[in-house]
This record gives structure tokens, sequence and C-alpha cells, in this order.
């Protein structure tokens, strides 16, 4: 093991290592000479490869003793010695200490101190050791010199021999290995080194320098050394052996060979072969184990010692003695092995390189971070384990101490910790309910508060307070205290001494620059220094400066003072008395004129030149810069090219300038002779004018500095006057003293807005002082947040509020005796005014004798206390740890605020910060407080400019992962905002793509084609640009109030969510009982009501419109065909005709809804009765069925009732009876139209319509009950036409969608809102079917009271002139004109369930209304026409909820449609109206608290009050509600040209259209036909659409001959032309098949006043018979 | 179907509707319906059902046990609207009317894998005591419109319920290309950590790269 550790370790090392040992080995020596343990320290390892090599030697020895028991000993250990000497050659490249041995060996042999050889077996004493050992045994080594010496020549001869006849054989074979060999050689040549000089020769590997110095010493003992040349060659022969070894290693075939040979051999070769051998053995011994070379020695140590003793028994046997090692002798050894480090701290100086001192960087102002703890044992036992290490020192810092990071340990963790409570659930994907933990006022408390160890203690120290001014200040004191605090300013500005320090400052510039300026002389001056004096000259100049100002301000203040003082004294003469004890006095001191003088004079020398030297730098300057534009002009100048001469003179001229220019003295301009045109020329600077600088030098110091030789004069205040007693006083003076005493002032102390404390109530002095000087202990259980103090006045028993100081939250640290009394300001701005002289406060107050230069004194002063955290038994501060305040938590935000971060939150006066961060001895170095500090720089170095903002989620950009603009230009996210923006085209866009790319701009082109329209007016829809108009305007209207109701819509009622059921009244249950008495199949079966269905889950063909159509009512009957156009007469039909041909009419109905077209059967005659039902499919837009899309269908449901005509044609005579081709006509007779959003809405119509007949009917006839039922006559006396009984459903039942809640505001008063609520309410619950409105919305989305809506409003006049004698058809032209503005539902246009309610100029604007509209406009105008006129809020079919309008006229009542203009008796049948709610006029409303609703079976005499419930009574009286319609309406005129241009379009609309039905047949135009028709129209117009048909028919008749006429005109307010080619659709004229028919289409667009427009459609179709 | 760039991703949902627990009652079943926003198509599977009655055992949980399969699959382009489950237990009272026993909805979890949840179900109260207890005599209990209300969020707050029970309910996810369109639902946060858990974060790598 040694050897493998010599092998690896250096050289060097190892030599360190060989002294140690052969140091203790000596040691070891010296007590253990005579002992004989030499085999007690062989290691049992070594042991065992010790035996195994001796038995090799033995078995070698055994051959060879037998042969030479003769032979010496002497002889034999010769051998041996060579043999090991052959080792070491071989084995000491890796293993010295071996050689050592040897030499010890050759040294020591025989003598007694093999043990000590022994004893190192392992460790090797080396050379030096023997020379040590040598010293000491100087007596043995004596006699074996001469041993050792002839033991020497004797091997030399031998290996001499040897190596010859070697030499030969294996140079040649191993020449590769001779540079090992050399090496080796090189090594065996220091071994054995006899000659010193040759050892010198050999030093070159360094390494074994050492070793062979101490051989050296050891050799000048010897005697009889070998001669040099001996040596020499001994070695070389050495050498030659080597390369055998090496080749040995090898090759171990050979070394078996030569073994073999060697082993015959005889004595001679004997020693050769052994030493062969043994090298043999030596290396494989080295391959294997390298122990081996250790043991080896020992063994021959043995070997030689018994050889020496005992020579044959020990060749075979080994004695040994127990292995025992005393203990003092292992600790040494150990000592040796083992190393201790010490407990002492190491001398710095043996940790720093030498001739070094330490070196703080802290102290140099370097950051230093924070060592990590270590204690100081362990640093030095590290300290001192290092500097035993080899290059220790660099471990070392320049302080000396061992180099350390920082400690890295945070000091709470920053990770939150992870349980693992269940192993199988993840924790990721745990979800942790916390309940939301209200911690505010949780973290208030201080933790441990509770305990008594963790009382806190809060001293607040209120020493008193000074008032700087204050109500009762008289003018005296406010002078007074105005000089005192000027004093106290020139005291401080004393104190600070500015301007001395800006003197001496300027002073050493100035000397400064002076030697500078003297050293270099007149040198020329390096670029440094140049630079360097301008910066000197800059800072002097800059000083300079600061210090006028600063002496300025000195001057004038002493000016102050004095001024002030004697303002004061001037008062205290002019009131004859003082009030306060003030007194300035000026101390002149004198100074020697002289030197003052020449001082004076001095600096302003100095100025002057400075100053001069400055403007000459300045002049400089500008004249080079003016030098060069002057050239840039002469350039300039030179190129226009005038005339030569005065160019040559010019030229002159300007050489001339140009040298005046140079010599800088002259104007250059005037040389210049006429200026030509070009550039302006530059004007020269000035120049500077020296003289007058000293003059203003001097003027300023004579303004802001003591005249030479005048006295300083130094203020001094003090209060020592007296002060005049009262009695002597003025009125006013002693009522203000009075007052004075009166107030007393005391000072609450509020903790964390509490009040904790207040002092004594302390009377006012006055000198206006309170001194209070008390301590309060406060024991506090909350942190703190604020300390408030409150100072308070008394006067009497009242007492008032004066001023609040907050006094900041002591840091934890701060205790009684590191604060002092601070002084905090404080101010109120109440006003107080006297009447006696006390000056009050917030008053002007002005001491000039004209009143001028007022100034307004606040009440204000000082306040001094302090506040500080008690101190314990043990002076801890009773503070609450100031960690609890900045919790971790918020650490990651805090970081950003540097204060916060350090914990010094409650410090925003900057000198506090300034003093904490002296006192806390905050490292400037430290980056963490790299922002305090450029804060404390900032704040110190004067203005402190804190950011005047602060920053509303400053993160917020940190979090954009986009930028706006990129998140705008996304189609997709476009897509996803206007798709929860529900707008119209998105709002059940299903799948928007996943990625941008797949978002087409398809999907928006709908949307921006819409946006885009509503820009554009588009005519070809609206053919009237005035319509187009109101159209976008309606739809802006309809956009907004869309909006608002997609934002009320979200919100929710119980009933939305909840189904839940009604408590059952009594009734309901008494009807439940009556209900199990029912029969299970009543002959009479009524509708029940259905379940209604969510339109949510419904698709296409799941909802169906069931109509069922019941019965007509005359139905016109057909009128013969006659070719005789005069016979017209009524009783030529009934008598003739009615017999001849008995088919009347043959009806059916034809349902058409969304162009799905169904009929019924054909019945028979005039009344016929179908009883059928007809099931027509519905499908939503887009298949969208929820409730606001279903609302806004505008779709209408189109039942016509047709005559079912069959002709009989083409009846040939070749076989007659035969086939009779029949061709069947359904001729249109009338229709219904009802919208869907009505049937959606009223879920079922019931009841008998009108149907709505065209007002002529070629061939067709009206007249009714031809039969011999006149017992209807009566019943039908009012009323005209058909009527046809329906009963219309959707099946399944839909739910309508909900009326909207939202509450709009209003400008109604409150309680009338109230009222009408109430009103409502009332209504509701007692008669829930009759509806009641007392408020209604307006466009604006607001609440009005619907009275505010009736006003009598003035017809257009063009109707009232039409017929003015009769005023019935004036008031049936009137409701005419109404009903031909179109109607329009609200709940179409706004797709909401909501009634908004424009006044009637908006409505004459829009031409669009709901019936509402209508009927108060109808009413309006009937009022306005003088009549009686109410509205009436009821139900009809099939609007449902609607408005009427109610007249009375000569004692009858009569109840209008206002939107078909028909009027009805108060007892029609057929009067649509079926409830009446509520009775409206322009004063008040009424109820219906009747027992019926119907119009017929209710009285309408308002007065009644058991009838009519009024609104307004005699106890809420009309608040005179002003109106919101308009006082008069203006009409715009009718403009012809306009509707006929429009009467052109429809009808070339209408042909085209009909053309494009008829697809597969030809459609030809009676022009003929046309024309006559065209003329009809007016005239129906005029006549309103009553019947006229007689003679119009019969002229057609006569006209047209022998066709085959059926046709009728139709009537429609004209809003748009889709409802126009509906209608005309509908009608199905179109249809006729025959091959010979022609068709005729006239339109006629009559204008009324305002643009209001009635169509006429004229259509008929001819077949020629 | 294996386009490197999908434009919709699945979501395909297994499991079944274990169980409940409702002390009170027995004789239960259970309807479901899914939920799901604008983006969202089921693709197959049922979407709505209903479950056997069930009756308590005898063992000593009580617990009502359904194991009703569910089996859906949906395909989205938008994480917005993510499936709810809406489960809505029914069962006789004491007159043998047929009343609601409890709502409840769950998200379907997101991550791939097996899932349990355990939804706690609600009532609607009635609005006056009176109610209360009329709904009681005549079995007519305050039920919602829809009993898809219990999955959103909108107007809720007009309502006052009253809990009831708890359904189990076990869901085994499988999701394709979610990945792929940029979403990230699995649990990869905690397998970019470093740390102990890195062991099994290797043996999760290979979902989470795909």
């Amino acid at each position: 093991m040694r050897a493998i550790l010599a092998a690896l370790a250096s050289s060097s090392d190892f030599r360190e290592k060989l002294q140690k040992k052969r140091r203790a080995l000596q040691d070891t020596l010296v007590k253990n000479k005579n002992e004989d343990d030499t085999q007690a320290l062989v290691p049992s390892t070594k042991l065992s490869e010790e035996k195994l090599q001796t038995t090799m030697k033995e078995l070698q020895s055994s051959e060879e003793d037998p042969g030479e028991t003769l032979k010496r000993t002497l002889r034999a250990q010769r051998q041996r010695r060579k043999k090991r000497l052959l080792d070491q050659s071989s084995a000491q490249e890796s293993n010295v200490e071996e050689i050592s041995t040897i030499q010890h060996h050759s040294e020591d042999e025989g003598s007694a101190d093999r043990a000590g050889d022994s004893g190192v077996l392992s460790r090797p004493p080396t050379g030096s050791q023997r020379g040590h050992s040598g010293m000491q045994h100087s007596a043995s080594s004596q006699h074996l010199d001469s041993f050792v010496t002839r033991r020497l020549e004797e091997r030399l001869r031998a290996a001499r021999s040897k190596g010859e006849s070697l030499q030969q054989q294996e140079a040649s074979l191993e020449p590769t290995s001779r540079l090992q060999s050399l090496r080796d050689r090189d090594t065996v040549t220091r071994f054995d080194k006899i000659d010193p000089d040759r050892a010198g020769r050999h030093d070159d590997p360094l390494a074994l320098r050492t070793r062979v110095t101490f051989r050296e010493a050891a050799r000048r003992t010897e005697k009889g050394l070998p001669t040099a040349e001996e040596a020499y060659n001994f070695f070389t022969l050495n050498f030659e052996l080597e390369p055998q070894d090496g080749t040995e290693k090898k090759s171990k075939k050979r070394e078996k060979q030569k073994k073999t040979t060697e082993k015959d051999s005889d004595e001679e070769g004997g020693g050769v072969v052994e030493e062969q051998e043994a090298a043999e053995v030596d290396e494989d011994n080295q391959d294997e184990n390298e122990d081996q070379s250790e043991a080896a020695p020992l063994v021959r140590d043995e070997e030689e010692d018994l050889f020496v003793i005992e020579q044959s028994s020990r060749d075979f046997l080994e004695v040994k003695k127990a292995e025992y090692i005393g203990y003092r002798k292992r600790i040494q050894q150990e000592s040796e092995l083992l190393f201790t480090p010490s407990f002492r701290t190491v001398p710095t100086t043996i940790k720093l390189p030498e001739n070094m001192k330490p070196r703080y960087l802290e102290d140099e102002g370097l950051y230093v971070g924070e060592r990590p703890p270590i204690s100081l044992t362990n640093e030095n036992i590290l300290e001192n384990r290092i500097l035993k290490m080899e290059e220790g020192k660099k471990w070392f810092g320049d302080d000396g101490r061992i180099m350390v990071l920082p400690d890295p340990i945070k000091e709470s963790s920053t990770r939150p910790p992870l349980f693992h409570m269940e192993e199988d659930l993840d924790p990721a994907l745990q979800t942790v309910y916390r309940k939301a933990v209200k911690s505010k006022y949780a973290n208030l408390y201080i933790a441990g508060a509770a305990d008594p160890e963790g009382d806190y203690q809060l001293d607040v120290d209120v020493s008193g307070l000074i008032f700087s001014h204050h109500p009762l200040f008289s003018r005296e004191h406010v002078l007074g205290s105005r000089l005192a605090q000027l004093y106290d300013q020139y005291l401080t500005r004393q104190h600070n001494n500015l301007t001395g320090h800006l003197t001496d400052k300027l002073n050493g510039l100035r000397s400064a620059l002076r030697n500078i300026l003297e050293i270099h002389g007149g040198e020329s001056l390096t670029q440094a220094m140049q630079r360097r004096i301008s910066e000197y000259s800059l800072e002097v100049r800059n000083t300079r400066q600061l210090r006028d100002s600063e002496q300025e301000k000195d001057r004038t203040l002493l000016k102050h003072i004095v001024k002030v003082w004697k303002e004061l004294k001037a008062l205290r003469d002019f009131q004859k008395f003082t009030n306060t004890p003030y007194k300035l006095s000026l101390r002149r001191e004198n100074v020697d004129r002289t030197s003052d003088e020449r001082e004076y004079e001095d600096e302003i020398l100095a100025e002057v030149v400075e100053l001069e030297v400055e403007i000459e730098e300045d002049y400089q300057k500008k004249f080079a810069e003016y030098k060069k534009q002057l050239q840039e002009w002469k350039l300039c100048r030179r190129k226009p090219k005038t005339k030569k001469k005065k160019r040559k003179k010019k030229k002159k001229g300007q050489t001339q300038d140009e040298t005046e220019e140079e010599d800088e003295d002259q104007d250059v301009s005037e040389s210049e002779g006429p200026v030509e045109e070009g550039p302006p020329k530059p004007e020269p600077p000035e120049k500077p004018d020296f003289d007058s600088i000293e003059q203003r030098v001097r003027e300023k110091a004579s303004r802001i500095r003591r005249k030479p030789g005048e006295s300083i004069l130094i203020p001094e205040l003090s209060a020592s006057g007296n002060i005049t007693a009262s009695e002597l006083c003025p009125r006013p003076e002693t009522a203000r003293r009075e007052d004075v005493t009166r107030r007393s002032l005391f000072v609450k102390i509020l903790y964390n807005d509490k009040e904790v404390s207040r002092t004594d109530s302390r009377s006012l002095n006055t000198d206006f002082r309170v001194h209070f000087g008390q301590i309060f202990n406060l024991k506090i259980v909350n942190c703190p947040q604020s300390i408030n103090l409150q100072v308070f006045e008394e006067i009497g028993s009242s007492c008032y509020l004066l001023a609040q100081v907050f006094v900041p939250v002591p840091e934890p640290s701060v205790v009684v005796d590191r604060v002092s009394l601070e002084e905090f300001e404080f101010s109120s701005n109440q006003r107080v005014m006297f009447d006696h002289e006390g000056v009050g406060s917030d008053v002007p107050l002005s001491f000039e004798v004209d009143g001028s230069n007022k100034q307004t004194l606040l009440t204000s002063g000082k306040l001094s206390c302090r506040v500080y955290w008690g101190s314990g038994e043990d002076d801890v501060p009773l503070a609450p740890p100031v960690s609890q305040q900045h919790g971790g938590i918020h650490s990651g935000l805090s970081r950003l605020d540097a204060v916060k971060f350090i914990g010094a939150s409650g410090l925003y006066d900057m000198k506090k910060i300034g003093e904490w961060a002296t006192q806390s001895r905050l490292d400037p170095n430290d980056p963490k407080n790299a922002s305090i500090m450029q804060l404390l720089k900032v704040a110190t170095s004067g203005e402190v400019t804190a950011p005047e903002y602060f920053r509303l989620e400053q993160l917020q950009e940190e979090f954009n992962f986009v930028t706006d603009e990129e998140l705008e230009r996304s189609k997709r996210f476009r897509l996803l905002t206007l798709r929860n923006q529900e707008v119209a085209e998105f709002r059940n866009y299903k799948c928007v793509p996943s990625l941008e790319r797949e978002v087409t701009d398809k999907v928006f082109q709908e949307y921006e084609k819409r946006l885009k329209e509503g820009e554009i007016v588009d005519t070809k829809e609206h053919l009237d640009s005035h319509r187009a108009l109101v159209a976008k305007y309606l739809q802006k209207i309809r956009e907004s109030v869309i909006n608002r109701f997609l934002l009320a819509k979200h919100h929710y009622i119980l009933s939305d969510l909840v189904v839940e059921e009604e408590i059952p009244s009594i009734g309901i249950l008494g009807l439940n009982f009556f209900k199990l008495a029912e029969p299970k199949r009543p002959l009479k079966p009524q509708r029940k009501a259905r379940k209604k269905v969510t339109a949510q889950n419904l698709s296409d063909g799941d909802i169906k419109l069931l109509i069922n159509i019941i019965r007509a009512f005359d139905i016109p009957i057909r009128r013969p065909q006659s070719n005789k156009p005069g016979q017209s007469s009524q009783s030529a039909i009934q008598g003739s005709d009615w017999l001849f041909s008995q088919v009347q009419v043959r009806p059916f109905v034809e349902v058409s809804f969304q162009r799905t077209v169904l009929q019924t059967t054909t019945a028979d005659g005039p009344n016929p009765c179908w009883n059928e039902e007809l099931q027509l499919p519905f499908s939503a837009p887009n298949g969208d069925y929820s409730a606001p899309v279903l609302q806004s269908v505008k779709d209408e449901v189109f039942i016509n009732i047709f005559d079912e005509v069959v002709y009989e044609t083409g009846v040939k005579d070749q076989d007659r009876a035969k086939s009779i081709h029949t061709r069947v006509e359904k001729h249109w007779l009338g229709s219904v139209k009802i919208p869907f959003s009505t049937i959606y809405f009223q879920s079922r119509i019931d009841g008998t319509f009108k149907v709505h007949t065209p007002a002529v009917l070629l061939g067709y006839s009206k007249e009714r009950s031809y039969g011999t039922n006149g017992a209807y006559d009566t019943l039908r006396s009012l009323s005209e036409g058909a009527f046809i009984t329906l009963f219309i459903t959707i099946e399944p039942q839909l739910v309508p969608g909900e009326s909207v809640r939202e509450k709009f505001d209003s400008q109604e008063d409150e309680r009338l809102l109230q009222a009408s609520e109430r009103f409502e309410r009332e209504a509701a619950q007692g008669y829930p079917d009759r509806p009641c409105i007392t408020t209604v919305t307006d466009l604006n989305g607001k609440t009005v009271f619907i009275t505010r809506y009736i006003r009598p409003l003035n017809p257009p006049q063009e109707l009232l002139d039409a017929s003015p004698d009769n005023p019935q058809e004036t008031t049936a032209l009137v409701a005419r004109f109404v009903s031909l503005i179109p109607s329009l539902p609200d709940r179409v246009s706004f797709s909401g369930a909501c009634d908004l309610w424009s006044t009637c100029d908006q409505f004459l604007t829009l031409l669009a209304g709901d019936e509402e509209e209508h009927a108060v406009l109808l009413c309006n105008y009937f009022l306005s026409m003088g009549k009686k006129a109410w509205l009436i809020i009821g139900t009809a079919i099939p609007e449902g909820p609607t408005a009427y309008v109610l007249t009375l006229e000569q004692s009858r009542y009569l109840i209008w449609n206002p939107s078909s203009a028909q009027y009805y008796g108060q007892y029609d049948t057929f009067c649509p109206l079926q409830t009446i709610g509520c009775l409206v006029n322009a004063d008040n409303m009424w109820f219906n608290i009747q027992q019926y609703t119907s119009p017929m079976s209710v009285s309408f005499d308002t007065t009644k009050a058991n009838l009519w419930k009024p609104f307004f009574s005699r106890s809420f009286s009309h608040p005179g509600l002003s109106s919101v319609q308009p006082e008069e309406l203006v009409y715009r005129g009718t403009d012809k040209a306009a509707a006929a241009e429009l009467q052109d379009r429809i009808e070339k609309i209408l042909k085209e259209k009909i053309m494009e039905w008829r697809p597969r047949h030809p459609t030809r135009w009676n022009r003929y036909c046309t024309t006559t028709l065209k003329q009809f129209l007016p005239k129906l117009e005029l006549s309103g659409g009553q019947d006229m048909a007689e003679g119009h028919r019969h002229e057609l008749q006569s006209l047209l001959g022998d066709n085959n006429i059926s046709g009728f005109p139709l009537h429609m307010p004209f809003s748009e032309i889709r409802p126009i080619i509906e209608a005309v659709y509908s009608t199905g004229v179109h249809n006729v098949q025959a091959s010979n028919v022609e068709f005729a289409l006239a339109v006629y667009v009559h204008p009324y006043p305002n643009n209001v427009l009635s169509v006429w459609v004229y259509l008929a179709s001819l077949v020629r018979t | 179907m294996a386009t490197s760039n999908p434009s919709v991703f699945l979501l395909s949902v297994n499991g079944q509707i274990e169980g409940a627990n409702f002390p009170e009652y027995d004789n239960l079943y259970c309807k479901y319906c899914f939920v799901y926003g604008h983006d969202w198509a089921p693709t197959s599977g049922l979407e709505e059902g209903i479950t056997q009655i069930t009756c308590k055992g005898s063992e000593s949980s009580h617990r009502l046990i359904w194991n009703f399969p569910l089996e859906t699959t949906f395909k989205s382009t938008n994480p917005s609207g993510w499936p709810q489950l809406v489960v809505s237990v029914y069962g006789p009272d004491a007159f043998g009317n047929d009343v609601v026993r409890g709502y409840g909805a769950t998200h379907i979890p997101f991550t791939p894998g097996q899932h349990t949840r355990t939804i706690p179900m609600f009532v609607p109260e009635p609005t006056w005591r009176l109610q209360k207890f009329t709904s009681w005599l005549l079995g007519r209990r305050p039920e919602y419109t829809d009993p898809k209300v219990v999955a959103q969020g909108e107007g809720r707050e007009v309502t006052r319920v009253c809990s009831q029970g708890f359904v189990t309910v076990s869901f085994h996810i499988i999701t394709k290309d979610i990945k792929k369109l940029g979403y990230d639902t699995g649990p990869s946060s905690l397998a970019h950590t470093p740390s102990a858990t890195s062991g099994w974060s290797t043996v999760d790598q290979p979902y989470n790269v795909e």
C-alpha cells in the first residue's frame, strides 16, 4: 500500500512524508534501540507476502546453502546485499524508501538498530534518517564502514563481470527501453552515490535533491569509500542491468529460462543469478502486489540479522515476538498518521500572504454579504486544517477570513408545503374548497396578545404645544411670532453656516486653480490639465453663484428681522402697551477695517477676473461661430457673378475685412459696400464691456454683502421684555386677555381611531404655549394602525376640536431613550372672529395703515410629543414583532415597493427614513437596499420628487399575452365576441372554429352587409325615400330597445326558474270539487289548457299551426252572367236568376302561411259550414325556436275565401255528353289576415272575424239574405260584409316570451308612480282578465302616465275641408286616414313584449305603429273635432290586448277600430272588441269594475263610481299633468308626383311578379281593360272603399263585352312593397290556367297628407268566352 | 381521421351513475342530461337518460345503487361551454306522488383518466311556509322549470334551495386532439416541476408530449 501511495504521490510530497516518518522513526529508534520487537511491527498482510517471498528465497538459498555452507557469512551477506540493491534499482522509481533502507543497512548493518529498520519495514528510513541515526550511532557505524566498503568492492567486481556478459546480450535486445533505464540509472546513482560531486551532478531531478543532501551528510561520516571511478563503474553496471529488468517485465518466458540457467550455474554465477532472480521476484511481486517491495527489505533485514547471528536455523524458521505496540508508541505513531487541528484562533498573519495587511472590503464600501453562522471553534478548526494543506492560503480572503458565500438560506420558506393526505389522489387535481375568511381584522390582533407575556406597551408622551398662530393673538403677537420664526430661521442658518462653507470652498477652489496655473506656468498644458482647469473654473462659478445667493439670503433675513422688529416696536408705541416679551437686540461686532476692506477688494477683484475670463470665453465662442457664419455667407455671396470691377474692389474690401476680422476689432459690415441679395450678413457679437463688469460686481456685493469695515450685526432675541399689566391696557385688549385666560386646551389620544386617553386640561398662557408633560402608557392588543392626537380647545364648558396630529407608529426598536421629542405641526382652517383685539383666524389682517397687503392667518402651531414602545424589565421593547404586519404572502408584491419591502412601511417621512436607515445601519451596498438608498439620496439632495401618480394594476401589461390590436384583428375572437353580445346573426352560431384560419370572412359578410345597409338607404325595397329614412330610424330605435331588452332578459324571477303550485284558494278547491262531479264525456266539450312547451328544444316540423275553420256568413254570391248591361235591378235577379242558377256560390277556404297552402272542401251557399281543421307546418327562421326569434316572425296567416267555379268547356258536338271537359276556376272573395305574432302571443284565437272583402267583386254581389231568414237582419243591421268563424292555435303550445320587467326610469312624480302601481295591482287582483294600463313606456324608454297622451290634436285640414257640410263623412275620412297609417306591432319591431307608445307626431313621422298609436291619434282627432272621445283599453280579436276609441255621438256610443276605420255600435254583435278594461281621457282614467266586460253589457257612464273606478279621485286629485303630445301637428302636403312615380313602380313590380309566378304560361295583359280599371280606382278611393260597384261593373261589362271577367280591387295602406306582393299572391289570381286568359292590373296610389299613402291594386282576369 | 391538423377535439365520456346517498328517501330514480355550450356537439351516445328505480339494500350503508352507464362522445372546437352532467333524482313521497328529490350538476372532468365525482344534490324550497305544507300535501313540490338551470349560473340568485343528498358518478375520460389545438388539460404542471415526483412524471411523459 505504501508503494502504491508512493507511486502515486508526487516525489516532493513523498519526500516530505518521508522526512516526517524518518523523524518519527528516529525517535522510536532512540527509544527502542535495544528492543527486539522487529517482527511485531510487521503487519499481518505483509507477513504473508513476506513469507511467500522468504520461502522463495529459501528455496534458492536451500540450493545454495548446501553448496556454500563453507562460505563466509560475509559473502552470503554480500550476495544478499547485491540482490537487494538490484531490487532497489528496479523498484526505487516507485519506492524510494527501500533504497534508504539499503543504505541504512549498509551502514548500520549488524548493529542493534535493526529493530529500527524493521520497525520501518513499511516506513522506510531515508537517507536523512540515516544521517541522523548515523550521528547517533557513530560509534557503531565506525567499525562498520570498513565492512561496507569491502562489500561494495566485491559487489562491484561481481557486477562488472556479470554486466559485461549481459550487456552484449541484452542491449541489443532492448534498445527501446533505454530511456526508462536511463532514468532508472539516475535514481540508482543517487542511492548509492558516494561522491558528493557526483551527487551534485545528478541532482537535476529535483525530487531527490534533499535526499541527496542528506545522503551526502551521511556519507561524509563514512570512511574508506570506494573511489569515484569504482562507484561510477558500479553504477554503469547497474545501468546495464536495468533494461534487462524492463524486458523481464515484459517477457516472463525469458525470465524463466534465465531462472533455470541461473539455477544451474555455480557460485560465481550464482551471485549474479541471485541478483537477477531477486530482481525478477521483485519485479513480479511489484506487479502483483507492490507491498512486496516493502516487505522485501524487512525480510532481508531479518535475514541479514539472522545471518549475522544465527545462520542456518533462521533460514527455515522465523521466530517472531507477539505483536504488541506500546500505548505511547502507538500514540506517537498515530500522531504521525493523524492530525488533530487546533481549536485556537489562527493569527491572521499566517493566513495572509506575507507582508499583507488584512483588507476589509466592507469598510471600503463594497458589499459583503452576510456570512452564514458558524461557531468560532468550528471556524478555527477549519482554518487550522486548511492551513495544513498545500496552497491552503488560497482559501482565505483578503480580510484573513475564510472565503464564504453569502448565506443562501432564506428566512422563511418560499414554497408552500405540500401535504399529501391521501396518496391516491393527485394533489393537482384535488379541489380544495376554502371558506372565504375575512382576514382583515383577524390579522389585526397581535398573535400572543392574549397571554400575559405578550403584552405590548405603547407610550405616548405629550409634552406640550406652541401656537404659531391663534385666533386670540393680538397684532403684536402676530408680529412677535413672526419675529420669533425669523429668528429661529436665522439661528438655524447660523448653525448651518452655509455661507461660510461655500466661501471656504470657493477659496479652496480658487487656490487650487491658481496652483495649477502657477505650477505649469506658461507651459503648454496637457489635454487633461486643460479639462481639469475648465472643470475647476466651472465649479468656481457655480460655487460663487451659490454663495452669492446664500449671502443674499442671509442679508435679506437679517433685514427682515430688523424690519419686523421695527414694526413691532412701532406697534407697541402705537398701542401704548406691550403684549409680548420679545426684545431684539443687535450686537455689533467690530472688525478690522483695513483687513476687511482688503478682503472685500480681493474678493471683488477675484470675481471680476473670473467674470472677465468667463465673458471672454463666451465671446470667443460666439465669435468663432460668427466667423463660421460669415464664411458661409461669403461663399453664398461670391457665387453670383456681378460686375468684374466691383467684384475686384469688393474682393479687396473683403480681404481687408478678413484682416480686420482677424484683428477682431472692427465691425466688418461697414466696409461692405452695397450689399447684394443673399442671406443676411451675420452680425458679429458685441465686444464685452469689461468696465461694466466691475461695476456690476460691486453693485452686487454692496447688495448682498456687508460693506467693508461695517460691523457685523448679530441679532439676539430675548423674551425678557415686560408685558404691560392688564389694568393699563385699553378695553379691547383686556377683553382679549380675559378671553385667553378662559381658554384651556387638552389633547385626546386616539389609538386606531378610538379614544384611549386624554390629557388634563391646561389653560392657555399669555404666550400661547401649553405644557402638558404627560406620558400615557397604552397597553395594546390590536396592531397599531394609527396614532392620532387631537387638540381640543375648551371655552367654559364647551370644547371643540382645534386640530389633529397624526403621529406615525414607531418602529419596534424605538424605545424611550432612542427617540426625542418631536414637533408636529398642525393647523386648522376654522374661521374665528372676535370683536376684541384678537386677530382671529382665517380673517384677513393688515398691518399697513391703508389696509393693503392683507394677510390671512390660520390657526397653527406645533405639538411636541413622542411615541415609543415601552420597555420591559430587561429593556426589551414591548413591541409586537414586525413580521406580522408584513406577512410572507405579500412579499412578492411588496418587493416592488422599496420602503415596504424593508419593513418600514410606516415611514413615509423622508427624514425619518434617513434616520431609520442610519439607525438600523442599512448596508448601503446591499443590492436589496439599493432602492431605498436611491430614495434617500434624492430626499437628502433637496427636492423630493415623489411620483405624483400611482399605477393601478401596474402588472396588467405583464399578463397581456397579445396586444390589443392583435386581439382585435383575430377573426375568431370577433366571432366569439359577437356571439356573446347576442348579435342576431351570431346568437346561435354553433361550433365556432377552433383555429383562427378556419374562420372565413364569409361568416361576417351578412353581418357587415347589414351594418353597411344601416348607412345606405335602400330605395328599391321601400320605393319611397321618406319611408326608407323612417325605416332606418325605426331600425335604430329597434336596436337600442333590443339591446336594452337583451340586458333585461338576463334578469330572472323565481317563476322563471322554479315551477311552484299556487296556494289553492277556496274557490279553486271548490272548483276542483265541482270538477269531480263533471261528466266524463260532456256533450259540449270545452277546450282545455294544454301544457306549455318551452321553445328551446324544438326543431323544424315540431310546430304546427292548427286552423279550425268553422263557418262563414254572408259570402258574396255569384251574379249570373248577363250580356245585357241594362239588366241590373235586384228584383230581376231575385226573381229569375236565383231560381235559374241554383248555385249561388261554392266557397272554400284556402289558408296560406309561409307559402304553404291548404284548402278546405268546398261548401255550398253563402253561409257555409266547413268545420275543418287545417294543419300548417311552421318553421322558424334559421331553425331557431327561441322566444325572441319567434316573437319577431313577421309572417302572416292568410285565410282566403274562394269561390269554386266550374266551367264546362270544350264540349264537342261529335260526342256530346260523353266527354265534358270542365275547367275549375277559383275566384277570390275575401281574406282574413292574422299575423303569426298575434297567434303566438294569444296562443289561441277564437272568434268570428270580418272578412276583408274587396270593394268591388266583379261577378259577385254582396246582397245578402235572399232567403227567408230575415230574423237575423236586426242583428246585422249595422254590420256589413262577410264573416268567418275561426279557431287558430299552435300545436304544441309555446310559452310566449315573457314581458320585460325592467323598471324604466321616469320623470313622473314618485307618488304618482306608486299610486299607479297600486292601482294596477288592485285591478289585477280584483279582475285579473281585464287589462289595466296606467303608465306606458315612451320611445325613450321612460315611463309616462297614460293620460298625458290624450290631447286634442288637429287632423289635416285637407280632410276637414273635403266635405265641410257632412260631419259624418269627415269623421269617416279622418278614421280612414288614421287607418291608412301602416300598422306594425311593437312586438314584431322590438322583438320584446313591450309596448312602446309613441306620441302622435312621432307616429306620423314613423308612419308605423301599433293599435295604441292609431287609437291615440284617432282619439285626439276626435277630441279636436269636438267629439266626446275616450280611449278604450281592452282586448279584441284577433289582436288581443289593444286600444279602441269610444265616441259619444247623438247619445249613442260608437266603438272605433282605429286600424280598420270601422266603427261599431255598442250593441253590435260582430264588434271585435271583447273586453273593456279601462277608459282613458286627458283628465282621468277609469277602471271597469262592472260585472261584465263586453261592450254590449257595459255602461259607459264614468261618473258612476260603482261602475268605474277613477284613478284620480277626491283623495288623489289630478296633479295637472301636462301632455306629452305637441300642441299642434304639422302636416306635410301631399306629393302627387311622388305618388304617381310610386304607382308606376308598384305596377311594374307587380306585373313582373305575376309573370314570375306563372313560369309555364304566357301572361298576356289586356291593356284596354287595364286602362279602364285604372279609371275606376280613383273613384273607389274617393268613395272610401264603399260599394259603388254596380255602375262600375256595368261599365266594365259593356266595355269588355263577351269576356268573362273576374277581378277585384285590393286596398291597403302603404308601408313596403312586400306586403302588397304577398297580398296579391294570396289572392291567387295568377293561378288561372286557362290558355286564353288575359290579365289586367291597375295600381293607384292616393296621397294623403304627411305621406300617408293609400294603395289600390285592381286585379282582373279575363277569359274570352 | 388521423389528420395532423385537427379542427375539432373529441371528448369521450364513459362512466356510470353509480349510486346515491339519500338517507331519508327510498325508491328513487335518476334522470340525467348533458348541458354544453354552443361549440359543442354530441357525436354519439345518449344525451339524456333515465335510470331504473332502486331500493335501498339491507346493508348498513343504505346506498341506492343504479350503476347506470353513461357513454357519450362530444366534439368541440372550444373549451368554453364544457359539458356538464346534470342529474336529477325523483322518487315517491309519502302519498305516492312522484316528487323531485334533488338536482345536481358537475362538469365532465377535463383530464383523461378515471374520476369519481360526488355531486351534492339540492331541491328548490317553497316560497312560503304555507306553500311548503300544501306542496307536501298535494305532492306538488317546487321544481325547476328545466333541470338544466342547475348547470347555469344566471338567475340562480332568485331561488332558495335545500340540500338533500349525494349522487356519485364515475367517469372515464378520453380526449383526442385537445393538446393539438393548444389546450393543455393534462397535469403537465406537475410533470415539469422538478420535484420528487419526477419518477412518475417520466412515465407520464408520453401522454403529455402527444
